[in-house]
């Protein structure tokens, strides 16, 4: 069900950008149509609209027209080789672009039907509800308690100090790691296990009550039982958070979200539910990807 | 020949030894089929014929040079008749630079005794026969060795390997001279110290409040017995240099913030080399900026609020020396602001935190411990300054927390007690040596301290 069939098809304007350069048994024909993408790209309960979404770096056009929904409670995975822009539009959606001088977004971005590129926006607001975890595990260098309490102290969400415990201790609960370090949260978190890390920096994130979560290939630095760990969160998380996370690995797409979207140098190529995309995709490209031919 | 024409040639005969190893080594190797066959570069054959050549040339030029004014003079001593042969090793020297005062034509020889005049003939042609004998040594020495080297050259030789040693030692040499300044200054003071304490009692220097460093020059002159007590000398430092640290460290600090957090490429670009450019201007100059425009502003501010101000302040000294320290205290917070990793920026700013809600919760305390141990560096470089001191704060060493009164350095003292015409074993001039003995301790441990606190930094991110 493509309902989009915007713009231009443009063979003339940008042919070599049309012809994909993929490895030497794939056929060089294979043609993306700029802004086409087969599959289910749309939800009914839209916590994110996202429409004819491009940005640039420069002169470099890193994404390329692209529309999308991302549902309300539900769990959606980028995957792609490296490069296709799956992390870059992941940051449009809490704006952390915003930090590169050179980068610019175009078209429009909704969050519950408010834009999020409004220049009136206020962004402390908009992170607030759109939280990020990063590939690196990135604890600042405090203590367990204060990492969690970071965020929560900076928005007022706590009135007393036995408030701000009791987030604490929650969003430690929800991140499986309260019975790890309930004796220590004096500890330096930088001391922490990767893992334990990781899973500090979901708590930290989740201290402030977002909606969303953001998670940029979160298991990318652990090893597989503490990815294990991640993944379990993540499946649990889902219940009251929308979450976006991209990665590289197709069994964590698999395990995790409900839907997937597959980018290609900067294109949406294929959205669809997970088992739809990793059983039966569509797109050629999905699935010269998806069996491993290149990427 | 001059020594440093020889020093020239030397260099000369080193080249033409590269060339002639470069091309017998390629000589050697064609029959063979080429420069493979070679166990090294033709390079490295070259360059051992040359250091083959210039090292054992040197060796001797630097050995004659130091020694053939020691036995030349031993020798016109010798030739003195035996009335004339100077008893004590003053006079001794005296005897010498007059002798040589009359070969080198500034005492023409009908001013001295006739066999003195002699002797300075002979000087004249003992040093023109070491020049002539010195020359044909090292010529035939640097010419000889490098015939050696090479006609040594073969194929099998590994010279890559000796030429690589040989540097390996040169290097060593040049890191040794380093280290042994350091240490020969050190000694020298260290010794002069212990001299001025054999003057000088421990507590009188350490713990007396009153500095006044005047002695009697002879035995029988009138003067006020010298004091040596260093405290208003370290209080006048430590005052100075707070009040520079006071300027330097929050501007320092916050343009290092702006540069690296807030503004944009353009900007810093600019910026940063014009903020380092103060510590490229000349101290003197920052002295009579502070003695000709800051003091007297001071002074007249003063007067104005009613308050009595001298002419010369630790205030006037102190914030221009704060101006001159700026760069460094931004300079080094930058870098290490700048080496906080990004993803702990991302992390804060992704929280909701604003800008300046991560700087201040995270940025900063993550680069506390660099920006102390750059703090740190600009302390020390602060105690040891000088001229700016000397032109604006005044010579007066008062006992006194009050920035707007005179004061004195450590620094400034030293400078004081041993410029001029001096007796080298007074009291007074030894003086200098135990305050920068204790100067120099005093920098070496805020040295010692920054640095380990700058390294266990490091170690936290790497």
């Amino acid at each position: 069900m493509n309902t989009l069939n915007t713009t231009v098809t443009s063979e003339a304007e940008m042919p070599e950008e049309n012809v994909v350069p993929v490895q030497e048994e794939k056929p060089a024909e294979t043609v993306i149509e700029e802004g086409k993408t087969v599959g289910r790209p749309f939800a009914d309960d839209a916590k994110f609209k996202l429409r004819n979404v491009e940005v640039f770096y420069g002169q470099d056009r890193a994404i390329k027209n692209i529309s999308l929904d991302i549902g309300r409670n539900e769990v959606i995975a980028f995957i792609g080789p490296s490069g296709c822009g799956k992390s870059t539009f992941l940051r449009c959606l809490n704006r952390m672009n915003d930090s590169i001088d050179i980068c610019r977004v175009k078209g429009s971005l909704n969050l519950d039907d408010q834009d999020i590129y409004d220049p009136k926006r206020d962004v402390v607001e908009l992170r607030a509800r759109v939280g990020m975890v990063f590939q690196k595990p990135n604890p600042f260098p405090k203590s367990i308690y204060d990492n969690v309490a970071y965020g929560p102290r900076i928005h007022g969400l706590a009135n007393r100090k036995s408030d701000l415990d009791d987030i604490v201790e929650n969003s430690l609960r929800k991140a499986g790691l309260w019975d790890e370090v309930k004796d220590r949260l004096d500890a330096t978190a930088t001391g922490m296990s990767g893992g334990q890390q990781q899973r500090l920096c979901i708590a930290r994130a989740i201290a402030v009550s977002p909606e969303v979560v953001l998670m940029d290939e979160p298991c990318s630095a652990l090893d597989p039982i503490a990815t294990a760990k991640v993944e379990e969160l993540i499946a649990e998380l889902s219940e009251s958070y929308t979450i976006v996370i991209v990665t590289h690995s197709m069994q964590q797409a698999a395990r995790v979200s409900h839907r997937t979207a597959y980018f290609h140098l900067g294109h949406l190529v294929e959205v669809n539910e997970t088992n739809k995309v990793f059983t039966s995709p569509e797109h050629e490209l999905t699935e010269s990807y998806i069996t491993g031919r290149f990427g | 020949m001059q020594a440093s024409t020889l020093l020239l040639l030397t260099f000369v005969l080193a080249v033409v030894a590269y060339g002639l190893g470069y091309s017998r080594s390629r000589a050697l190797a064609m029959p063979l089929g080429g420069i493979r066959h070679l166990k090294s570069l033709p390079f490295y054959y070259g360059a051992r014929a040359a250091l083959w050549c210039i090292i054992p040339g040197l060796l001797v030029l630097g050995m004659w040079a130091a020694f053939q004014d020691k036995v030349i003079q031993m020798l016109v001593i010798g030739s003195l008749p035996a009335e004339l042969v100077p008893d004590t090793q003053g006079r001794a020297s005296l005897l010498l630079s007059k002798i040589s005062n009359v070969a080198s034509g500034a005492l023409p020889p009908g001013f001295v005794e006739p066999p003195v005049a002699e002797a300075a003939e002979r000087l004249k042609a003992l040093r023109q026969q070491s020049q002539v004998y010195m020359t044909a040594l090292v010529i035939s020495v640097s010419v000889l060795a490098g015939f050696l080297g090479w006609l040594r050259i073969r194929p099998r030789l590994n010279a890559r390997a000796q030429v690589e040693a040989i540097l390996k030692w040169l290097f060593f040499a040049c890191a040794a001279l380093a280290i042994l300044t350091t240490m020969g200054i050190i000694f020298s003071v260290a010794f002069e110290t212990f001299r001025f304490f054999g003057k000088i009692s421990f507590v009188e220097f350490f713990f007396g409040t009153n500095w006044s460093p005047q002695t009697a020059l002879r035995a029988d002159q009138v003067a006020a017995e010298g004091a040596f007590g260093m405290i208003p000398l370290f209080t006048g430092t430590l005052l100075i240099s707070l009040i520079a640290m006071v300027v330097a460290v929050p501007v320092g600090l916050l343009s290092a913030i702006y540069l690296s957090e807030y503004a944009n490429k353009r900007v810093r670009s600019t910026v940063k080399p014009l903020l380092e450019m103060l510590a490229g201007i000349p101290t003197v100059v920052y002295g009579f900026f502070a003695a000709l425009t800051v003091a007297p502003f001071i002074s007249d501010f003063a007067a104005s609020l009613g308050i009595e101000a001298s002419s010369q302040s630790a205030l006037a000294a102190g914030s221009v020396m704060g101006i001159m320290i700026i760069p460094f205290v931004s300079s080094l917070s930058d870098d290490v602001i700048n080496a906080v990793p990004q993803t702990l920026r991302d992390g804060s700013l992704a929280l909701g935190a604003t800008q300046s809600e991560t700087m201040k919760k995270v940025i900063f305390p993550a680069a506390l411990p660099g920006i102390m141990g750059g703090i740190l560096l600009a302390v020390s470089r602060a105690i040891g300054e000088t001229m700016i001191v000397v032109m604006a704060a005044g010579l007066a060493a008062n006992l006194t927390a009050n920035p707007l009164e005179t004061v004195t350095t450590v620094t400034v003292q030293i400078v004081t007690l041993l410029t001029g015409d001096q007796e080298f074993d007074s009291a007074k001039t030894l003086a200098a040596f135990a305050l920068g003995a204790m100067l120099f301790l005093a920098t070496l441990l805020l040295n010692v301290i920054a640095l380990k606190i700058v390294r266990k930094y490091r170690e936290q991110y790497d």
